[in-house]
């Protein structure tokens, strides 16, 4: 009960940061959707950081680390402070550019004014939503499964009906799912992009300081750096994937078993050297059988996981990060920045601040291995860890506020996006700039995100069960695929409105495709082991450049705007 | 010749990330880390000073001007 409590006032706190930049908000729809184009590098690192880190780092990274070993960072964070980066430089800054000269607010009128096309917008705009719809979904799925271990036992006789037998009177995830949405509903509604900066702001140093924060816990938990390091399974001589460690509860240490205990056994390595190593710290292909308990038969059913990744995989994967240069909640980040020079501290902190919010978290996917049943749900697993290591209910409430703060950092410029781009790219675009007033359009932007917010818990509640990790991959991959366009738009004079929607369907019809294959957000890959991404991007790369070259070019009127002579790297 | 420097480390950058080097192996640096998840945090602050020396040596500063200007003839 004291972890909620505390889990309640942050929460709290968050909603009179909520009121505070309503008071500061100037009333215009240019205030409202970009923050008077006033936010500073600090707050342009954080907010930008802050979204880009969601669930999907905490919970998902967590999670997948524990499935697949330490190879997930890699796989994502150090090519992400590689990629980020350089879209930020080449692409964001450009953006940026152009947004402030020619007043864009989204994206969709930054594509329109480059491809001289109204239906590209009318095109995009369902992509888009339909893109960021499953980012919004792992947030509050993340959020749900977070919270219900750290409540376990907190009421007993309402809640009856748990995820899994121990947390049975936690709070469940539909409960979870549908405050914080209320919460980030209320603040995004009051403040809008400076409220959102704001919040972002705070809930970042929140997660940040709390995720290391709870690193050093499970550290101390976990008795010790070099003790942790033995913690993760083994495989002995014969094969059998074996526990050498657990946790004591009632002595609150952690205790080396008598013998192994034995929770797997290894199918197939291309590993040669197996016996005494710990396969979650290599990254090899290694498929072992274990076994999970039926929470209703208590039988136990063997599963089989395949641990590391094949290189393929790994070397593809480098295609996920480009998503950001198509993120709409990004762009609209972007337009908030004061000046060009606001991006500078973004692009040196941001692989940074992915090292140090991913590095732990790995870490401890790959130590829980150890410790907890192999079969426990993979988003599970950090608030697992919390649940099993950290004893004090305040400190647990802390650091679960902080995983909140990371996921609420994301649901909300996300909503803000979509209720931004579906004002001024179809209400306003269809109806004309003088037919509302800018209260009128604010009160639109705010309505549309009210339906989007439920929208999106009702799809979470269907999804419940996906896998946080995978489900943001699909995501990513879609804009991703739709990435050829924005740099095609900036840099490429030949690229036509032609080109550009050819290349926009070639994106979604690919990912469908594959998304369809996948069971509709599993993991899939192509081949051995390519990810989908690599393909969707490369279908609407070649769409882009055969069908620009074979239409009209632009007018040169476009051309010089878009291409006027201002730096050496048009 | 800066923006050269920092375009080639961008592109040795991708040929440093794929660390089949150490596909197979496990062991800990420093006692607690393993060999692949350190080299990549490295990576990590590797990125941060390539960052560093775009920002010094390839910093756009004809597009700050560019967008601060005041024509807006071509106002969409």
């Amino acid at each position: 009960m004291t972890t909620l409590i505390v889990i309640l006032c942050y929460l709290l706190l968050l909603l009179s940061l909520g009121f505070f930049s309503n008071r500061l908000f100037r009333g215009t729809s240019k205030d409202y959707f970009v923050a008077s184009h006033s936010i500073g590098p600090f707050l342009l690192l954080m907010s930008v950081f802050g979204t880009t880190m969601t669930a999907f780092a905490l919970v998902g990274s967590t999670g997948k680390s524990f499935e697949r070993g330490v190879g997930t960072y890699g796989l994502m964070a150090s090519i992400s402070g590689l990629v980020h980066a350089a879209i930020f430089f080449l692409v964001g800054i450009r953006l940026w550019a152009f947004g402030k000269k020619y007043g864009y607010i989204t994206q969709i009128q930054f594509f329109r004014a480059r491809f001289e096309s109204n239906g590209l917008g009318y095109l995009l705009f369902p992509i888009l939503v339909l893109l960021v719809v499953p980012y919004l979904l792992i947030g509050i799925i993340g959020a749900g499964k977070v919270i219900e271990p750290v409540t376990a036992g907190a009421f007993p006789l309402l809640f009856t009906d748990p995820s899994a037998p121990p947390w049975l009177g936690g709070i469940p995830p539909w409960l979870t799912g549908l405050v914080v949405s209320l919460v980030v509903l209320t603040y995004v509604f009051m403040g809008g992009s400076r409220g959102a900066a704001y919040a972002n702001t705070l809930q970042t140093i929140v997660f940040m300081i709390m995720g290391l924060v709870a690193f050093v816990f499970i550290i101390d938990g976990l008795g010790g750096l070099e003790k942790a390091g033995k913690v993760p399974i083994r495989v002995n001589e014969s094969g059998l994937v074996v526990q050498d460690f657990k946790f004591d509860k009632e002595k609150d240490q952690l205790l080396e078993n008598e013998t192994p205990k034995v929770v797997g056994k290894v199918l197939d390595s291309e590993n040669s050297n197996l016996t005494d190593q710990q396969p979650h710290f290599w990254r090899e292909p290694t498929t072992v059988e274990f076994k999970k308990k039926n929470p209703k038969t208590g039988e136990l059913i063997p599963f089989e996981r395949e641990l590391g990744f094949a290189f393929l995989t790994f070397v593809t994967y480098l295609f996920i990060p480009l998503s950001v240069g198509m993120f709409p909640h990004l762009f609209q980040h972007w337009l908030t920045a004061k000046s060009a020079k606001s991006f500078k501290l973004t692009v040196i902190a941001h692989p940074l601040c992915i090292m140090i919010v991913w590095v732990p978290c790995v870490l401890v996917g790959a130590w829980a291995s150890g410790v907890l049943p192999p079969g426990i749900p993979p988003p599970a697993v950090l608030s697992a860890m919390l649940n099993l290591l950290v004893g004090d209910p305040v400190l647990t409430g802390l650091l679960t506020a902080g995983v909140l703060a990371a996921i609420m950092s994301s649901l909300d410029s996300q909503f803000l996006c979509l209720g931004t781009i579906f004002t001024n790219d179809i209400v306003v675009h269809r109806a004309g700039q003088n037919k509302f007033t800018d209260k009128q359009i604010i009160l639109i932007a705010r309505v549309f995100i009210v339906v989007i917010v439920a929208l999106t818990y009702a799809l979470a509640m269907l999804a419940k069960d996906a896998n946080v990790f995978d489900l943001a991959i699909w995501c990513f991959s879609g804009f991703s695929a739709l990435f050829p366009v924005v740099f095609a738009a900036l840099y490429w004079k030949r690229a036509t409105k032609q080109g550009a929607v050819a290349s926009i369907l070639a994106a979604v019809v690919t990912w469908m495709y594959y998304f369809h294959l996948s069971g509709y957000g599993g993991e899939y890959f192509v081949g051995s082991g390519i990810v989908p991404a690599a393909i969707c991007f490369g279908a609407s790369s070649v769409a882009m450049i055969v069908v620009s070259l074979v239409t009209s070019p632009p007018s040169l009127k476009t051309l010089g705007k878009f291409f006027p002579e201002i730096d050496s790297t048009s | 010749m800066g923006k050269l420097l920092v375009w080639s480390l961008f592109v040795l950058m991708f040929f440093l990330h794929q660390d089949f080097w150490w596909w197979e192996e496990s062991f800990l640096v420093f006692g607690f880390l393993p060999i692949g998840l350190a080299y990549h945090a490295g990576f990590s602050l590797a990125c941060s000073v390539l960052g560093w020396l775009a920002i010094q040596y390839a910093w756009p500063e004809e597009l700050e001007k560019f967008a601060d200007s005041d024509d807006k003839s071509s106002h969409p």
